[in-house]
Order: C-alpha cells, then sequence, then structure tokens
C-alpha cells in the first residue's frame, strides 16, 4: 500500500485522512475483525479500479434503494461514486431507456465472473413473467442472465431474499426471492423491511478487503448481523427481566421505557443487529422509539410473525428464527407442528396460512402474564 | 417516424415505460404503461385493521409512511375514534418531513440530471462558478476553492474511465442549455443534497425508529411516548433538541440552496413553462392541520377541484364521484370493461393480454398497462403540488399566494407559465418552502404541550376490538408528496373485509379510458420536442416533472374481489 494513495483517496472525497482511517477502523469492528485489518480495508478501498456493481430492482417498493441512500459509514456518496462504479441502478442511474438496457449489458458482457449484483424486490415467475417487465424483457428473465454472471449477489430486503409481501399468501403473481427464482447461483442474503445499509456496506466492504463474502448462516445470511436475537441485544431487556412492561400506549411504563412484549413485541423471536447499529446514522431503531418489533428480517416474516400487536405467548426458550438459523427454514414447519401439544405452535403462529390465524386461538392482549 | 420507446423510464419510483409517436421533431401522440403488478389486493383479507397500516406502508418505499397515515386514518374514521392533539403534530411532522425530504430527492437526485450536463462542468471556472453561487444565495460552499475542488472529483471520475451512476447520461445533447458554471454548482448541490436528505431523514427515525418505512403509529395515535422527565420518552426535551436543529438544517437548505437552484435552472429553460400542461384539471383531497381532520376549512393545504385551468372557482370535492376504468388496463370487470367503478365497487382481477415478453412494441390499440384509470366525475385529474398549490391559491391562502406570485415575478413569468413542465417544478419548491417552515411549529407546540404537562399520545378508547361496532367502514386520505392518496377500507368482525387505495400516481400516469380520454402524462407529452429522436430526453423532462411514483400506481390494495353496492362514506 503506498500511503500516496490513501491521502489521494481522501482528498477525492473531501475528508482528512484521519477520518477515513477512523470509518476503516469502525469497519473492522462493525465485521467483528481485529484493529489491525484498518489497514487492510483501507488498502481495499483505495484500489485503483473500481469494482462494478449492478442494482437490480423487480417487484419492488424501492424502500431499499432508499434505505441505501442513507447510508452514512460509508456515505451514499462514497459508495455510488468512489467505492464502486456503480453503472446500473434504474432509480438513480443518469441514462434511460435504451442507453440504460445497453449500460447494464456491457457489464454483463464485459465484466463476466468480476462484477456485483444487488437484487432488490421479488421476481413474479407466473404467467411467463408477466407481471414484472423491464426494457420488454421479463424480470426472471433479466435476473437469470445478470445474476449467474455475477462474482456474487446480494439479495437486499425481505422480497429479494424469501418473496417478503409480494409472496404472501395467496402469492398472485408467483413471487420468489432471487435464490429460489434463479436457483444456484452466488448469493447473500440481506433481509429485513428494508434492509439495513450499514449491515450492506460492511458486506461489500468485507469483500473488497478480502474477496469474498463474511461468514453466512444456513439462511445465507451474515452472522455479524443475523447471528443475534434482538430480545438479547435489547437496551429494555432489564425491564422484561424485571417484569416492567408496557400495559398501555402512552401509559408510565412506555413513557419510561419499559418492555414492549405485552404490546406485541417480537423481539424474543428475531434474529437481527437492529438494537446495535440502529438506523439511520444510528439514530433510533423501532423499539427504542415506542413500538414493538415486527421480525422483518425473520423467514416469511410477514406470514409468520402476524398478528403484529398479539403478545408472544412463550418469550424464552423457544424461538423459531433460532432455529431457522441453526437448522434451516424447512424444518421450522415440522419443529412447529411437533411442539403444537405443548401450546407453542402458536409462536409459528401459522400464518403460512392465513386462514388458520383467523380460526386460531387468539392470546389476550393485555392479560397478565 | 417509428415509434420512441423509453423503457425503463429510470430516475423514478418503479417500472415505467412510455412509447410515443414523433412526427417533424414533435411529440404527436404517447402513451404511459406501468410493467409492474405485486397483486397486494388479496394480501389484507381477514387481517387485523390495527396492522392494516403495517402491510399498506410497503406500497411504496420512496412514498414511506404515506400510506401508514391513510391506512390509520381510514381505520379510525371506521371504527370512529379521535387521536389526541400530540399525535395529531408528530403525524404531521412525520408527513411534512417525507413532503419535503422527496420534494429535495426529486429535485436533485430524480430530476436534475434531465436539465444538468455533469460532463459540462468540467468545462467551467471555479472562481465564475463562485460568484454565480454568492450571487443567488448565502449558502456557504460558495468558495472557488470548494468548486475547484468539486470539478476534481469528477475529473477524477473521468479520468478513471469509471463514471458510475452518470456513465450512461445524455451528456452533450443539445436540450442541455446551463452554462458550464451553473452545471458545476448543480452538481456539487446534488453531492450536498445526498448528504442533506441523509441528515434531515432522521427526524423520521426520532419519531418512528428508523426510515424508510418508519414503525410508529397506532390506530387511535401514535406510539412516541412523550415525557419531559423521562431519559428513555421517545419524545424528551433532548430529542425536541435534535428535531429542531434538523429541521432548522433542512430549512436552511431549503432557502440557500434548493429555492435559489430552482429559479436559476428555471430561468435557464423559460420555454419549459410552456410544454408539458397536462389535461388542466386539478384536484386535491387537502390536509394538514392541527384541529379536526373532519373539518377541511382549517386545513393548511386546501381542499377542491379546478376545471379546465379555471381558477375563479373551487369545486368541492365528493369521493362519490371517483371511478376507476380497466378499459385499456390489463384487466377485466364483472359486467365489462367500458364502465367506470367506484373504488368500494371496484375488482382487481389481472388478466395480462399484452405481448408475450421480450417484446418489442406494446398494443397501444388495446390494453397496455397495469395502471387502471382513475377519474373524476369522468374527467382526468392531474394531483399533486401544482394541484395543490393551485387549489390553495385559487381557495384565497395568502401565505400561497404570496409566494407564487413572487416567484412567478422572479422568473418573469404569468400564472399561465405553471400550467407546465417547469410549473410543476417551482410548485413542489414552493411547497416545499412552506412546508419547511411549518414543521418547527408543529415542533414547538409539540414541546409547549409537554412542558404543561400534556402528554397524551395515545386514545385507547378503541383499541380493543371488542369495542368496534360488527361492522363498518371508512376513508383515510393524505396529500402524499405525489398528490391525493385515498385508502377505503370495510372491516367485519374484527377483521378487513375489503380494503381500496386510489393512489397519486395512477391519476397522474394512468392510461386512457373509456372515452379514449388520455391520462396526464400522456395528455401532457403532446407537442414536446424532441432534438435528437434516439435520445428523446425531452421525454423525460415532463414525465419526471409528475414525479412518478409506479409501486404506489399499480392499484394496490383491495381487500378481495367482491362486489359492493353500498354506500360510501362522503367527505
Amino acid at each position: 500500500m503506498v500511503e500516496g494513495s490513501v491521502l489521494e483517496a481522501c482528498e477525492r472525497r473531501g475528508i482528512s485522512r484521519r477520518s477515513f482511517m477512523e470509518f476503516c477502523a469502525a469497519m473492522a469492528t462493525t465485521l467483528a475483525l481485529p484493529s489491525s485489518y484498518a489497514q487492510v480495508i483501507a488498502n481495499a478501498l483505495t484500489q485503483k479500479r473500481k469494482p462494478v456493481l449492478v442494482w437490480l430492482e423487480f417487484q419492488d417498493c424501492a424502500g431499499n434503494t432508499e434505505s441505501m441512500l442513507r447510508s452514512n459509514h460509508p456515505t451514499v456518496e462514497d459508495l455510488v461514486l468512489e467505492t464502486f462504479s456503480w453503472e446500473y441502478h434504474e432509480t438513480i442511474m443518469a441514462g434511460y431507456g435504451k442507453a440504460a438496457e445497453a449500460a447494464l449489458s456491457r457489464v454483463v458482457r464485459e465484466e463476466k465472473g468480476k462484477y456485483l449484483v444487488v437484487v432488490e424486490g421479488a421476481i413474479p415467475t407466473a404467467d411467463d413473467g408477466v407481471y414484472c417487465t423491464i426494457g420488454g424483457r421479463a424480470a426472471v428473465d433479466i435476473a437469470r442472465e445478470v445474476c449467474s454472471g455475477a462474482a456474487v449477489n446480494i439479495a437486499v430486503g425481505a422480497c429479494a431474499w424469501d418473496g417478503g409481501l409480494v409472496r404472501s399468501n395467496p402469492n398472485p403473481t408467483g413471487a420468489l426471492g432471487l435464490q429460489d427464482a434463479v436457483p444456484g447461483v452466488k448469493i447473500v442474503n440481506l433481509p429485513g423491511c428494508p434492509h439495513n445499509p450499514a449491515n450492506t456496506a460492511a458486506v461489500l466492504v468485507h469483500y473488497l478487503t478480502f474477496g469474498e463474502m463474511p461468514a453466512l448462516d444456513p439462511l445465507n445470511r451474515p452472522l455479524f448481523a443475523y447471528g443475534q436475537i434482538i430480545h438479547d441485544q435489547c437496551e429494555r431487556r432489564a425491564h422484561y427481566d424485571a417484569g416492567r412492561y408496557v400495559q398501555e400506549w402512552g401509559d408510565e411504563g412506555h413513557r419510561k421505557g419499559w418492555c414492549l412484549y405485552k404490546m406485541g413485541c417480537k423481539g424474543p423471536e428475531a434474529n437481527f443487529n437492529c438494537p446495535t447499529v440502529r438506523w439511520n446514522n444510528e439514530t433510533s431503531w423501532p423499539v427504542k422509539s415506542g413500538h414493538g418489533c415486527i421480525a422483518c428480517a425473520s423467514p416469511r416474516f410477514w406470514d409468520t410473525k402476524s398478528p403484529f400487536y398479539e403478545r408472544l405467548p412463550h418469550p424464552t426458550g423457544f424461538g423459531v428464527d433460532v432455529t431457522a438459523s441453526e437448522i434451516g427454514w424447512t424444518f421450522v414447519g415440522a419443529v412447529a407442528a411437533a411442539t403444537a401439544a405443548h401450546g407453542i405452535a402458536h409462536a409459528v403462529r401459522g400464518k403460512l396460512h392465513p386462514e388458520t390465524a383467523e380460526t386460531g386461538e387468539k392470546a389476550v392482549p393485555r392479560e397478565e402474564k | 417516424m417509428p415509434r420512441i420507446v423509453i423503457d425503463p423510464v429510470t430516475r423514478i419510483e418503479g417500472h415505467l415505460r412510455i412509447e410515443a409517436q414523433v412526427d417533424g421533431h414533435q411529440v404527436t401522440d404517447a402513451w404511459s404503461s406501468g410493467t409492474m403488478f405485486r397483486g397486494i389486493e388479496l394480501i389484507l383479507r381477514g387481517r387485523d385493521p390495527r396492522e392494516a397500516w403495517i402491510w399498506a406502508q410497503r406500497i411504496c418505499g420512496v412514498c414511506t409512511t404515506v400510506h401508514a397515515l391513510a391506512s390509520v386514518r381510514a381505520v379510525e374514521d371506521a371504527i370512529g375514534v379521535e387521536i389526541p392533539d400530540n399525535a395529531r403534530l408528530v403525524r404531521n411532522i412525520i408527513a411534512g418531513t417525507q413532503n419535503v425530504q422527496d420534494h429535495i430527492i426529486h429535485f436533485y437526485h430524480l430530476h436534475a440530471l434531465d436539465w444538468v450536463d455533469v460532463l459540462s462542468a468540467l468545462k467551467a471556472d471555479p472562481a465564475k462558478t463562485s460568484q454565480l453561487a454568492q450571487s443567488l444565495s448565502d449558502w456557504p460552499k460558495s468558495s472557488t476553492v470548494y468548486f475547484k475542488a468539486v470539478q476534481d472529483r469528477i475529473q477524477a471520475l473521468v479520468g478513471s474511465h469509471q463514471l458510475s451512476l452518470f456513465s450512461s447520461g445524455d451528456w452533450g445533447h443539445p436540450a442541455y442549455q446551463l452554462p458550464p458554471e451553473a452545471n458545476l454548482m448543480a452538481v456539487a448541490h446534488y453531492i450536498e443534497a445526498l448528504e442533506l436528505q441523509r441528515e434531515f431523514i432522521r427526524i423520521q427515525s426520532v419519531l418512528g425508529g428508523k426510515n424508510p418505512h418508519p414503525q410508529t403509529y397506532l390506530v387511535g395515535g401514535m406510539a412516541t411516548a412523550m415525557d419531559a422527565n423521562e431519559p428513555e420518552a421517545t419524545i424528551n426535551p433532548e430529542r425536541i433538541t435534535l428535531l429542531n436543529q434538523l429541521v432548522t438544517n433542512a430549512e436552511t437548505f431549503v432557502h440557500q440552496v434548493y429555492l435559489p437552484d430552482v429559479l436559476a435552472i428555471a430561468g435557464f429553460y423559460p420555454e419549459w413553462f410552456h410544454y408539458g400542461a397536462g389535461p388542466g384539471n386539478f384536484m386535491s383531497y387537502g390536509d394538514y392541520t392541527t384541529g379536526n381532520i373532519k373539518d377541511p376549512a382549517e386545513f393548511m393545504i386546501s381542499r377542491g377541484i379546478l376545471l379546465g385551468r379555471d381558477l375563479s372557482t373551487v369545486h368541492p370535492v365528493d369521493t362519490k364521484n371517483i371511478t376507476e376504468y380497466v378499459t385499456r388496463s390489463w384487466y377485466e370487470y364483472t359486467g365489462g370493461d367500458q364502465v367506470g367503478k367506484h373504488p368500494f365497487q371496484g375488482e382487481t382481477k389481472p388478466k395480462y393480454s399484452g405481448p408475450k415478453p421480450p417484446y418489442e412494441y406494446l398494443n397501444t390499440d388495446a390494453k397496455y398497462s397495469w395502471l387502471k384509470s382513475p377519474r373524476y366525475d369522468g374527467q382526468p385529474m392531474e394531483t399533486g403540488p401544482l394541484a395543490r398549490t393551485l387549489v390553495t391559491y385559487a381557495s384565497g391562502n395568502q401565505q400561497v399566494k404570496t409566494l407564487v406570485d413572487a416567484t412567478l415575478a422572479k422568473l418573469k413569468q404569468p400564472p399561465t407559465a405553471l400550467y407546465s413542465t417547469m410549473g410543476r417544478i417551482a410548485a413542489r419548491a414552493v411547497e416545499a418552502d412552506i412546508m419547511v417552515g411549518r414543521l418547527s411549529n408543529w415542533v414547538a407546540q409539540l414541546d409547549d404541550n409537554m412542558g404543561h404537562g400534556d402528554v397524551r399520545i395515545h386514545n385507547g378508547e378503541k383499541w380493543n376490538p371488542d369495542s368496534w361496532p360488527k361492522s363498518c367502514q371508512g376513508f383515510g386520505f393524505h396529500e402524499a408528496p405525489r398528490g391525493s392518496l385515498g385508502h377505503w377500507i370495510e372491516i367485519e368482525n374484527k377483521k378487513i373485509v375489503n380494503y381500496q387505495a386510489v393512489v397519486p400516481s395512477t391519476w397522474n400516469a394512468g392510461p386512457r379510458d373509456a372515452q379514449g380520454q388520455r391520462g396526464p402524462y400522456e395528455a401532457a407529452l403532446q407537442g414536446t420536442p424532441i432534438a435528437d429522436p434516439e435520445r428523446p430526453l425531452e421525454i423525460l423532462r415532463t414525465v419526471h416533472s409528475f414525479d412518478p411514483c409506479l409501486a404506489c400506481a399499480v392499484h394496490v390494495v383491495q381487500a378481495d374481489g367482491r362486489l359492493y353496492s353500498r354506500k360510501l362514506p362522503v367527505i
């Protein structure tokens, strides 16, 4: 590493060398790397030729794009202009129509095996893919062509991961997440609704530094971000342990920041680093701001974690998401069935079939624990 | 001349395709097509109405929160619950922040590159750029050294042969008319606006835990517990200080960067006050009150309809007159596609009849879009900042009148110039100016209430669904950044049985109707000049001036396909 190029990189970004190195050190911490890796990260971020990145949007709400725009470490300006050559991203790119499509084809053709792909939104597979076309082409065809030639694909948000809201029962368009729509591509999943850009940026930096993805769980989620239960990292956990609960919205407990478990918080069933990374330059996260967690980074959360205001029956011990991380989602249904006799099935909540939810037993919202 | 196709239309939310017929360097006809459908329609059925907002919010991540607000309002209307004053203020702060944020991002990151030639900035003299910037505003980042650094940054991008987001732009297109210095200043502000939006939106993070998709609404109020003496309360003096700081920074940016930039750029493109007129009918539901949501007289943005560009008469809005057509959309209606249906009688039965992908052209003589065509009393309506500004102006609002007249005077344009591509841009800036000014008032009122010990944030009377009528229905509305948004809900036995949303971009981007009347985009594109048919940049200018949001627009949330013939709630 030539010292000059770090300086040059800093000048280009209009920041001091000190703050750049501070950022690299912070990134090493996020990724749970020894602090000596800061210099390695700095080297990676200042390489001459920028890796090429394309961002595909399918059945999306652009919420993950907006979330990326809020990236603070590194800043979005830095990501899209300096760190990567961000050559295709419908919501923010300069080109349009034919020029936009040409930019994408060029990457696929000339950067084969080297470019990164970020995917946002679900991919409809019913009826020849007519439910999402771009430039007259079906989303699934575009995904197949672009993602199969990529060095790695990063699925951001719930929809690109497992179909998310679009795939919720009854899934009218045959929507799937990337890993199911285009099986076999190299993938890392960054679920959440939306993804947290701090994690996505850390994954990108890790890739730049080491040429590979960080350690993943069996659902291909990075362990550093999805390896811990929200409940265990929650700043309100002490109140839970002490039996201090919010009983009604706006009551004394709510004003004092007590535990939201009785108001339906799904933190005990959710894996995510939301409480530590927080959102929007570490300003807050939903529980800090007074509302329960909806477990938006958990498998099929729309169907499995709602109703969102109903309190969990057994918040400690069995956690669906923990099981999912350890043994894979396909087993969770079986585990749920096996535990139904013990009244724990409610934790899975049968929302793969909403009808079950309608007929199923309801916990009384404010009943004493 | 062959037909021009723009697909994807980029720098918007969602998937939009424009086909246009061009003759003699002018657009003679145009077709607007939404090319994505998610079918959220069936998903809300049977759900708890109290959480409908969490689902509905995901209709759009760019217009995040706006569907959440319309949704809780619809449920509150249905079950009959009033929210405390503090909750109203918090909702205004969140919505107002969204409005200003969206307008800034739209201008700089979605629209500016239609007017600003990034590569021309390399030819600018930084000293002259500094002079230009200082002649326009007191914004401190305006030195020669600063603009030189920005120019070096662009030069480094160009020198690397990796222009990233800018790699596919139309640089050098004859329709770009800004001098190099204005281009350099605009690129600098494009980058600064990225920083501003990231900071400013922390307001929603304070109040909702995150953005996009803040998580804080409750039927009956908000989850933002407040207490002047509690460090862990969502709203406390420390957090009020942060809100004030974020609002002040945004206010400075709007006054010293956004507004001067709009005036400067508009000044270089005076002919764009003559293109892009649209259908000439405007609708606004009105919004933003510290009083009762059912009393439009107190709204900061007025409610009303203008017909045929006539500002002398503001017609009342009666939602009974709203219908949607699928004559040219990929859906079918029971009883035939020639008749419009009211939202409560609406159906969403997708039936794609377009070409099998991959395709080159749509058959625009038949059905050609996933968007429906909403009509008011059979007429197409433009909604959005221009519609709101005109309706509020025509309703006699003095603040809006003063600001609009002053803006027109600075631009040396008559009031009729507002019916145009550039008119939409100007109206959006005027609205952001007013809105950012109101934000500090709302924060101050919240602080004042808290100081006086009024910490009520939620009305729990109707939180328990056992307290609800067996069946009820409601209407919730919001003037979202992109226009008039309506949610209709019907509840039976504590569950959602019918849910319907008619959203701003459906009004604006929809296709033709049974009478063959063009939608607003299609109408506005008539007569657009085209310098180079291979690079139809001018089409983007007019389409972008509406700030399209296609995820919202494709007909979204209807609980089921069942037919309703009940009477509607009338607003």
